[in-house]
């Protein structure tokens, strides 16, 4: 329990997506614009990134792992470098069928979130947290955890830019700064602030 | 048509910059710049993934329902993209391991679904070619530039070879430990952006909200 524990806390901050492996930067930077946009696009990714994470590392431990092939009597196939294919379209696929499911079942919350769903497939968050877990070859249970841990770190770093930059508008930028460049800046400023995790050991 | 193709070519290396201007394919530029050798290797490989996969993409563009596009275009990028990642992995094995899990990020890189979206699909081949080379070029520049400050400042090397005698072995320098922590590339990206803004004015955004309306025009 204390290992998943430890794994889950790690996920959000030490090594949160955005702000120390700047998985997701694209959308991370064009759609933080409003805390309640930001936040919506937040619990998209969670969702998404619980779900894909765990059925990825399914496919890659019963299907594409050196020897995963030997419960159908083929132990010597190695098909580990059709992983970023399968992955992608893993993700692909979950994505729509998570929007149809949303509009079939869960109307209101498709209104409020059906617009980023499409957005999410090219989020380099989600492949991102998919190829960690294979690197850092995670069984299902703890998977699960660090998916849902990594969507977290990842909304809450996006909600927290964007509750910045609503405050941001009102002040003072140089020209040559105004939009993207200030919103680097203070991406940096927090990836600093975010660095003071790191020395947690657990 | 040549002059066209041309225009594909130098038009995204500061004008239209994927990085600093259309704000694309940051996360790479952010992760992969702690020195050159492996910000040359991404830049290699994405310029390579971005013009071949604008050019496959752009010669089916007639037979793709718009439907499913999006699928069609990622199968394209995502088998090119494990090419470059066994060939890698097959002749520079140190720097893949290095790049971890970045190079299998080319896939979801936005530059690369940005001009297969917006260029190779109403354009021939032969230009969606030059216009992936083009904008792979810009990135590069970006790129290059980026860990040129890093490696130089947070370690005092260029290309993994020593230039600046740092105060450990003996030298003058105290490396600024900083640049080679994530932060940092935000910050020099940051820079840059205000640099070519600078210079480029037509490329400054108009802020949302102004406060010293009055102030400003009079200043103006």
């Amino acid at each position: 329990m204390e290992h998943y524990l430890s794994l889950f806390v790690r996920s959000i901050f030490i090594e949160n997506l955005a702000l120390s492996f700047f998985l997701g930067m694209c959308t991370f930077l064009a759609v933080s614009k409003k805390i309640e946009t930001a936040l919506g696009l937040g619990i998209a990714v969670i969702m998404v990134q619980a779900i894909t994470v765990p059925a990825n590392n399914l496919i890659y431990q019963y299907l594409l792992k050196d020897g995963a092939l030997a419960w159908a009597g083929l132990p010597d196939v190695d098909l580990s470098f059709l992983g970023l294919i399968s992955y992608i379209g893993v993700i692909a696929a979950m994505v729509q069928i998570l929007e149809m499911a949303m509009d079939k079942y869960a109307p209101a919350l498709y209104n409020a979130l059906g617009i980023f769903l499409p957005l999410i497939t090219v989020n380099c968050a989600i492949l991102g947290g998919t190829l960690f877990m294979v690197e850092r070859d995670y069984n299902l249970s703890e998977s699960a955890v660090y998916g849902v841990g990594s969507g977290l770190g990842w909304a809450m770093a996006i909600t927290a830019i964007a509750g910045i930059r609503e405050k941001l508008k009102y002040s003072d930028v140089p020209d040559g700064l105004q939009g993207l460049g200030i919103t680097f800046i203070t991406a940096g400023l927090m990836a600093l602030g975010f660095m003071a995790f790191s020395g947690i050991q657990l | 048509m040549a002059s066209q193709a041309k225009n594909n070519v130098i038009d995204p290396l500061i004008d239209n910059n994927p990085i600093t201007l259309q704000v694309l394919g940051i996360c790479s530029a952010l992760a992969v710049t702690t020195n050159m050798t492996s910000a040359l290797i991404m830049s290699l490989a994405l310029t390579t993934v971005t013009a071949f996969s604008s050019a496959c993409i752009s010669a089916i563009r007639k037979h793709i329902p718009s439907s499913i596009r999006i699928i069609v275009q990622m199968t394209i990028i995502a088998s090119l993209v494990i090419i470059v990642d066994q060939i890698l992995k097959a002749y520079a094995f140190e720097a893949s391991k290095q790049l971890s899990v970045f190079v299998g990020l080319i896939i979801t890189n936005c530059i690369v679904l940005g001009r297969a979206e917006a260029y190779a699909m109403k354009n021939p081949p032969m230009l969606s070619f030059l216009d992936g080379i083009g904008n792979g070029l810009g990135y590069s520049l970006i790129l290059m530039l980026v860990a040129f400050c890093r490696e130089l400042l947070g370690a005092g090397k260029l290309f993994g070879h020593q230039v600046i005698p740092v105060a450990s072995d003996g030298g003058w320098y105290v490396p600024n430990g900083l640049m080679l922590l994530p932060p940092s590339a935000f910050f020099v990206i940051g820079l840059l952006i205000w640099a070519v803004r600078s210079w480029k004015k037509e490329q400054v955004e108009a802020p949302d909200y102004q406060i010293h309306q009055v102030h400003r025009t009079e200043v103006l």
